[in-house]
């Protein structure tokens, strides 16, 4: 029996210890419990009553087989009676069983209250701590229901000693947070503010906390202790080394009053009392200048309390973010602990600087150490400091090293944790869409996430990157070419599977033109890895299929032979089952039309929030993202301007008058007889130059969406603070349909809405326009859909005019776009063989009958887009006809209500990047 | 303004083998949970060796431990919290407890278990830091031993 009890020891305790202590096995163990707990439940239950020191015994057992992780469902009572006693051990233990064991049992909850309540006014200071330690440790509701309005009127009481001052002030904090409702402001609060004047170290440090917690609540009624914990503070941190005695910790002088006179302080705004301010800046460089100084002593402990003083200080400095100097001290101050021996100071440099990185006084500074902190990434052996290192570069991203941080993130992925892959692959997607100048920039990064990591790739990304190449028309045919490429390689990840069958569902045509990703090409591809993957792929896949029936007709066969398989038909997988079925149907019943409308190219994504930050957020915690994020969007568009696009004034923006084409046609005479040719070489140059005309004084930015719809049909045509205004239309012969979707981006209602569209006279005679009127009121957050019915008469050249106007928060707003309703949206494709080709070009000798333009390319000539502009443009895209491989020739034909006419075209690039393109047109 | 909740959430202490020696709550919580909390942050720490730093995110909290000789010291605080501090709060209170029982070893602590809970209680209330004066603490407990007993006294207890 070794002796080791000490003070008031229980032999019996001892001895039950070493016994459990002794057991072989666990079932020795739980033996050896039962049976302790059968013999402690008869002395409870006996006849003879016990002595004080049996129910301690008894009590710190049944204590014992609790902790060691052993129900207990007996002993309240015995506990409870120990309260009562008038030993001290004997409380103590009665005290430590109820703080342990607490149980919301109203009746023993109202006899443990009487005990403390009796305790509290024992006078007994070490009775009144052990009743308050107790209130703390439970700190129940009902505990704060009865003790709330006792504890401040015993913590600021005069005669009250020190050691339970600083317990009921802490109680009191306990109380206030579980409670804060019961807690009652009062008379007490400015007298607790004067604890900090207090001479007894120890009261000023419980009080502190306490006050920094009310503070945060009531910062007015609080307002008096900033001045006071300014001085206190200048009095510790300007002390000698010894002065403060016992609170001196390895020469350090009292470190846990500094650090929460520092946190009492970010409670506030630098201090409005220059004195007091300059006072402050004083303690602030004191510290700061202290760090730089030689060690006093070779212990941890030393530089573990000295540093935790510092970054304290460093986090009221950023918390202030109002001192220039201080900041980017702070900042070379914890430059010099980035390359420290010390893990831990490495750790902690790297975590504080990704606060000083949001203030626009030492974004910059930060910067400045990118490549340590890359290096860091690379070398730390530890992983919770790489988790830092990845959160400091986050931090410090911005447009001017997005692209080097990004590409350091991936190299990381290669051989990061597991545990903070999915963060880093979170974080990496939300840079490449935040800092994306270039969106193939951005695709390409997301791709390399799947390749790298596409395990830890979560939906919200994937998700994310469609939307974003639905949404923009400009990385649509990279996308569609670049998942191409990626799914050759022969093991590829299911994620990318998902994005590829999606993208080319939706865009395959975009790339259809070239023979090595000619329609069947791209099926056998995704068709290839069909069997490998889960059933929800390959639902999305069979989804792919259909919108190949209608993207590619050639090859319908061939799909329906899929569909109709026996692994598809009859698949064990009823949703499996279910789209083969319906699909095989719809691909064998419905008309080509209708099969083009259930499977129009996606509409647009509402623009929203990114749902990645949303999953970065939760995965985070809350506020820690949170701030960092708003505070870096309002940096971003005070320093780089440039960030977000510019506002746009609606009411501003005035009718264009009508002679102001934005295509340019307004040069070709305006008649029946002289049909398209004349006008469609300046369409066609602002097909290739997405910005070629910028003469309506439009809307801003319509011009060049308007420019982008020539050779779409979905998209976002006009976009302001206020308003979206997002399109669908479709196009068959001489007949269309347009929806025009209204969204109210704000949160209040647009009132006496009204759109109109206005078709010049010329117009007029050519295009037959039925709209239906829409609600007058748009709620706030709501879209409203239009109708354009469409009718082409016969050639036209201008564009309709859609006018909006309503009333928004009082204001009138009036706005005009152009609508995309091009004469080439009527054109149907025709096929045609080389020798037809030229046979009819050269038929087409007329003047009249030709037009050719030459005009500079804007843009790097990439045939791949080219061929998707010919094809989104309207014509057929004729391959193998030109005997140059390096030109492109269309053909297709115009429909109009009373004629159809015939148009062949010829794009010829030339090696100086200039453009060639002859357009010919006959009238049939 | 920021929430500055900046407490001690739990204080664990665990041997190399991973059995609890002591475990301190400053939120409360159901007893399923904390014993869950407890394997998985054991685990977490055991499986870190030894150069690594002393901080590590667990959940939206952040752990910082330090070992003593077969002991793990082991503190729950809030991600703005001051981890260096922390890590001299635990120091701290080794010392206490090295002052009370003088060159204190796991054993003192596995058959005096209540004194190490009663010593926690006098340094730590709620979560927040209470006395940091070692003297003051110590005495504070020295003064609840004012029974002391002798050895013949000892042994003249039960056994049971």
């Amino acid at each position: 029996m070794p002796a080791v009890s000490k003070g008031d020891g229980m032999r019996g305790l001892a001895v039950f210890i070493s016994d459990i202590r002794n057991c072989k096995s666990k079932e020795a163990e739980i033996k050896r419990i039962n049976k302790e707990l059968a013999n402690i439940r008869s002395k409870f239950k006996g006849d003879k009553a016990l002595d004080g020191y049996s129910k301690k015994k008894y009590v710190c057992k049944l204590l014992f087989i609790f902790l060691l992780g052993h129900d207990i469902d007996f002993g309240h009572m015995e506990a409870v009676n120990l309260l009562s006693s008038n030993r001290y051990t004997e409380k103590q233990i009665g005290y430590l069983f109820i703080s342990v064991l607490v149980n919301s049992n109203s009746e023993l909850i109202r006899l443990i209250n009487n005990a403390i309540k009796n305790d509290l006014a024992s006078r007994n200071p070490t009775f009144m701590g052990l009743a308050l330690h107790c209130i703390a440790n439970v700190g129940s509701r009902e505990m704060a229901e009865a003790f709330a309005g006792e504890i401040p009127k015993i913590l600021v009481a005069g005669d009250t000693m020190d050691s339970v001052k600083q317990s009921a002030a802490l109680c009191l904090l306990r109380l206030y947070r579980t409670s804060p409702d019961l807690v009652p402001m009062g008379d007490w609060t400015s007298r607790v503010v004067h604890l900090l004047n207090d001479q007894h170290l120890g009261v000023v440090t419980a009080a502190t906390s306490l006050i920094t917690t009310l503070a945060q609540k009531n910062p007015e009624e609080f307002k008096t202790s900033v001045s006071l914990a300014v001085s206190r503070l200048s009095r510790i941190v300007t002390s000698a080394s010894t002065d403060l005695q016992d609170y001196t910790y390895y020469f350090v002088p009292a470190p846990w009053l500094s650090v929460k006179l520092l946190r009492l302080l970010q409670c506030y705004p630098p201090p409005e009392d220059p004195a007091v301010r300059g006072r402050l800046t004083e303690c602030l460089e004191t510290i700061l200048n202290k760090a730089q100084e030689p060690p006093k002593s070779k212990k941890v402990q030393h530089s573990n309390a000295k540093n935790a003083v510092l970054f304290e200080a460093i986090s009221l400095i950023i918390h202030h973010d109002s001192e220039p100097n201080l900041l980017v001290r702070a900042c070379n101050q914890l430059g010099q602990f980035l390359q420290h021996r010390e893990t831990n100071l490495r750790y902690l440099a790297l975590e504080s600087m990704c606060t000083l990185a949001s203030s626009e006084f030492s974004h910059e500074a930060v910067k400045t150490h990118i490549e340590t902190v890359i290096n860091a990434l690379k070398t730390e052996r530890d992983v919770s400091v790489r988790q830092r290192a990845v959160d400091l570069l986050y931090a410090m991203c911005d447009r001017s090293n997005a692209q080097q941080i990004v590409a350091e993130m991936l190299n990381y992925l290669e051989t990061a944790d597991y545990s903070i892959r999915e963060e880093i692959v979170l974080k990496v997607a939300i840079l490449a869409e935040k800092y994306a100048v270039d969106y193939t920039w951005y695709v390409d990064t997301i791709l390399n996430l799947i390749r790298i990591a596409g395990d830890y790739v979560s939906e919200e990304v994937w998700y994310r990157v469609i939307q974003i190449v639905i949404n923009r028309d400009d990385v649509q045919g990279y996308a569609a070419k670049t998942v191409f490429e990626a799914l050759q390689a022969p093991a590829c990840h299911e994620n990318l599977v998902k994005v590829g069958g999606y993208i080319l569902g939706e865009f395959g045509n975009l790339i259809a033109g070239d023979p090595r990703s000619s329609p069947l090409i791209q099926f056998n591809l995704l068709h290839s890895k069909f069997h490998l993957c889960s059933v929800p792929t390959r639902a999305l896949l069979l989804s792919t299929y259909i919108k190949f029936v209608n993207l590619f007709p050639e090859i319908k066969t061939t799909i329906q032979d899929v569909l109709r398989s026996d692994s598809q038909l009859k698949n064990a997988d009823v949703e499996l089952q279910q789209r083969a079925v319906e699909y095989l149907r719809l691909s064998t019943i419905a008309s080509t039309d209708i099969l083009a409308t259930v499977l129009e190219e996606m509409p647009p994504f509402p623009e929203r929030e990114s749902s990645i930050l949303a999953k970065l957020k939760k995965k985070k915690g809350p506020g820690t993202v949170t701030d960092l994020e708003e505070i870096k969007k309002e940096r971003s568009s005070d320093m780089n301007g440039s960030a977000e696009p510019a506002s746009v004034n609606a009411s501003a923006v005035s009718t264009p008058s009508p002679s102001a084409d934005l295509l340019g046609l307004g040069a070709a005479p305006l008649t029946n007889s002289a049909p398209a040719p004349s006008s469609s070489g300046s369409l066609l140059v602002d097909v290739f130059s997405d910005s070629a005309s910028a003469v309506a004084p439009l809307a801003p930015g319509s011009d060049d969406n308007f420019a982008r719809f020539v050779c779409k049909n979905n998209g976002v045509l006009f976009e302001n603070q206020l308003l979206q205004i997002g399109l669908k239309s479709e196009f068959r012969q001489n007949l269309g349909r347009m929806f025009i979707f209204y969204g109210n981006k704000t949160s209040t209602q647009f009132l006496n809405f009204t759109p109109t569209v206005i078709c010049s006279d010329d117009l007029q005679s050519s295009l037959n326009l039925q709209t239906k009127p829409v609600d007058p009121t748009v709620d706030g957050g709501a879209q409203v859909q239009q109708v354009v019915n469409i009718e082409c008469v016969s050639d036209f050249m201008e564009a309709p005019i859609l006018n909006i106007q309503f009333r928004y928060g009082g204001t009138f707003q009036n706005l005009s776009v152009k609508l995309p309703i091009t004469l080439n949206k009527f054109f149907q494709p025709t096929e045609m063989s080389s020798q037809d080709f030229f046979q009819r070009w050269k038929q087409l000798s007329n003047p009249k009958q030709e037009v050719q333009n030459i005009f500079k390319a804007k843009h790097p000539m990439d045939a791949e887009i080219t061929k998707a502009k010919i094809i989104g443009f309207g014509s057929a895209l004729l391959e193998e006809v030109d005997p140059n491989p390096a030109n492109f020739v269309g053909a297709g034909i115009i429909h109009t209500k009373t004629t159809q006419i015939g148009c062949l075209l010829r794009l010829e690039p030339n090696l100086q990047a200039q453009l060639i393109v002859t357009a010919d047109s006959n009238m049939k | 303004m920021r929430q500055q909740k900046r407490k001690i959430h739990f204080i664990l202490l665990f041997s190399r083998q991973g059995k609890l020696r002591l475990q301190k709550w400053y939120t409360t919580l159901p007893d399923k949970e904390k014993k869950k909390i407890v394997r998985e942050i054991v685990q977490i720490i055991l499986s870190r060796n030894q150069k690594t730093s002393s901080f590590v995110d667990w959940k939206d909290l952040k752990l910082v431990y330090k070992r003593y000789a077969s002991l793990y010291f082991c503190c729950a605080i809030e991600d703005q919290d001051n981890e260096l501090l922390t890590l001299e709060v635990v120091h701290r209170y080794v010392e206490l407890l090295d002052r009370y029982f003088g060159n204190v070893c796991e054993l003192d602590i596995i058959f005096n278990f209540e004194k190490a809970y009663f010593i926690l209680d006098e340094f730590i209330i709620g979560g927040e830091v209470q006395e940091t004066s070692k003297r003051s603490a110590v005495k504070a407990i020295e003064d609840s031993d004012m029974l002391q007993e002798t050895v013949e006294e000892y042994m003249n207890k039960p056994a049971f």
